[in-house]
Parts: structure tokens; C-alpha cells; sequence
């Protein structure tokens, strides 16, 4: 790998920083060598899956017409994403339309963030590449096929690569721009802003949480007391965490919803 | 004396000023707005979001720019 981030042993030879290598590739577990090697974090993207599911089946399992306290908090998140994402950004009847893939990746990607900060699991599902590319591809696929549905295929190059209302030289250097910004930077930066939030956010929890444990163990008698503040600046930092892992769901979801509503309007 | 490291990482430091800025302006402008006008906080709030996408874009070319290179 080309540069990576150089962490120097911050505090003498005793203390391991971590490093990419060892916190988001982790030895396999199974199938080893294969293109299915099973590694923990793997594990981890199951186990964030199995939660998700069981959560939304256990509410839907005898649901009623007046929802119960478990239902009704469900049907609350549901509506978060239906009323304040959905219909704010596309209005009633696109909003209605598109509601189901937004939900889906409000939810999941909830589900890969949250992990990180769960006591057992300490890794989120979408710090390595794989996940945050999956839902980019998803949601990538969905604002082509909201401009496509509504304008046609032509229709929609036209006017997402052909702003109306610009004078007809300046198409040579706008359109390269156009399509450089909607048809690949779109992707590309869904993909790299929700992976690089939660693989630094891991990277500061390890940091914090491995000089705790460096500057209460080994370092000298005055040092200790620094491992109070590390220790402090940790669990503030997870509660922080709790929070970015919410707002990068709620980014992700906003903008595929931004993304699908300037598809579908017509300049 | 000799420095040594990685200079993706100052190009990264680096990286970072212009979006700061942006991002700042983007939404002292915004809370500014909602505190004129507090009953178009919502799409306020999504331009906000939508702006914040473009130019943090940036931010995170930066970022992967020291993987690739």
C-alpha cells in the first residue's frame, strides 16, 4: 500500500499503535485463501445483518392496526426516514415511491456503523471498503433509475450532462464536468466519506483506548495520571462515535434521496 | 537533522484547510438563515446537507489521493 498512516510508536517501544493492517484486515477465520475468506469482520457484517433482521421481524411479526410500545418505536424510525428524508427531499408521490430503498439504506448502513461501538463486536461492518462500495453501487443504480423512469434514457443525459439555460460554447468544458461529477464522483466520494468516518473513528477508539491501557501499565508514576484523561477522552469519544454512525446513515440516506430528485426533475 | 515520514500525510493537513472553511461558512450561513427565518429551516437544512457533500468531496480526495499515489 502506498502510503497509509504512519503512526510512529508515540510513547516508546511498550506502546503499539495501530495500524490499518492490523485493525481492518484481520486473519481469516475460514474458508482461508479462497475469495471467500471468512474474516471477523466479516463476522461482524453478519452478526450487524442478523440484529437488523430479527429487530424489524419482531416488529412486524403481530402487528397491529394500534401499535404497541415495541411496534410504535419501530413504526417512529420507519416514519423518520419516510416524512423527514423521503418526502421532505422528493414530496408525496416520488417520496412514496422511492421510501423503500431510502429505508433500506438508512437502516443497513445504521446497522454496519453501530457495530463499532457495540462492547463485543468494536469494528464496524462498513470501516473496510466492501460495504460502503455495495450501498454506493445501490444507491448509485437507484438515482439512474429514478432520471431514467421519469425522463427517458436520452432525456435524462440530456439533462444531467446539458444544463439548460448556458450558453452553447460553454458545453465543451461544462459537460466533461457534469459527467465527471454525476456519473462518477457521485459514487466514488458516498463510498469514501462513510468509510473514512468510521475507519477514523476506530482508529481514534483504538488510539484512546490502547494509551489507557499503555499509560496505566507501563509508563512511569506521573504518566498515570495522563491515562485518566486518554481514558476520559475515550468514552467521550465513544459516545461521539454513537453519533457519527447515526449521521453518516442519515448523509448517506439524505443525499441518495438529493441524488434521486435531481434525476428525476426535469431543468 | 533529518525529517522523515510521509508527505500524504502533509498533503492530506493540507487538503483539509479548504473544505474546513467551507464547511464553516456553509453552515454559520445556514444558522444565520434559520435564525431570520425559522419557518424554512427544513429545506435550510437540506441545502446545507446537499453543499456539504460537494465540497467535503474534496476533504476526501485528499484522504484517498495518499492511499493511491
Amino acid at each position: 500500500m502506498a502510503a497509509g498512516i504512519i503512526t510512529a510508536a508515540g510513547d516508546g517501544e511498550g506502546f503499539h499503535a495501530p495500524t490499518l493492517q492490523g485493525e481492518f484486515f484481520p486473519g481469516p477465520i475460514l474458508f482461508a485463501g479462497t475469495p471467500f475468506e471468512f474474516n471477523r469482520i466479516m463476522l461482524v457484517r453478519v452478526v450487524a445483518t442478523i440484529l437488523i433482521v430479527t429487530v424489524f421481524w419482531l416488529a412486524a411479526r403481530r402487528a397491529r392496526l394500534v401499535p404497541g410500545r415495541f411496534q410504535g418505536a419501530i413504526e417512529m424510525a420507519l416514519d423518520f426516514v419516510r416524512v423527514n428524508i423521503a418526502e421532505e427531499v422528493l414530496g408525496k408521490e416520488s417520496g412514496r415511491r422511492a421510501t423503500a430503498l431510502l429505508t433500506v439504506i438508512f437502516f443497513g448502513v445504521f446497522a454496519m456503523n453501530i457495530t463499532g461501538v457495540i462492547p463485543l463486536l468494536n469494528i464496524a461492518g462498513s470501516s473496510v471498503i466492501g460495504v460502503p462500495l455495495v450501498f454506493a453501487v445501490i444507491a448509485y443504480v437507484g438515482f439512474i433509475v429514478a432520471g431514467v423512469r421519469s425522463q427517458g434514457a436520452g432525456g435524462f443525459l440530456k439533462s444531467s450532462l446539458f444544463p439548460p439555460g448556458v450558453p452553447k460554447f460553454l458545453y465543451v468544458i461544462l459537460t466533461p464536468i457534469e459527467f465527471l461529477s454525476t456519473f462518477i464522483l457521485r459514487p466514488i466520494t458516498l463510498t469514501i466519506r462513510l468509510l473514512a468516518n468510521m475507519l477514523v473513528g476506530h482508529l481514534l477508539l483504538v488510539l484512546c483506548f490502547g494509551a489507557t491501557h499503555y499509560l496505566f501499565f507501563e509508563a512511569a508514576g506521573t504518566f498515570k495520571v495522563l491515562g485518566g484523561v486518554t481514558l476520559a477522552a475515550g468514552l467521550a469519544f465513544t459516545v461521539f462515535e454513537i453519533f457519527i454512525a447515526a449521521l453518516q446513515a442519515f448523509i448517506f440516506t439524505l443525499l441518495t434521496a438529493v441524488y434521486i430528485q435531481l434525476s428525476e426533475e426535469a431543468h | 537533522m533529518e525529517l522523515t515520514g510521509d508527505i500524504a500525510t502533509i498533503g492530506y493537513g493540507l487538503a483539509t484547510i479548504g473544505p474546513g472553511i467551507g464547511l464553516g461558512l456553509l453552515v454559520a450561513k445556514t444558522q444565520e438563515a434559520t435564525a431570520r427565518q425559522p419557518e424554512v429551516a427544513g429545506p435550510l437544512r437540506v441545502n446545507m446537507f446537499i453543499g456539504a457533500a460537494l465540497v467535503e468531496a474534496l476533504g476526501l480526495i485528499g484522504f484517498a489521493a495518499g492511499f493511491v499515489f
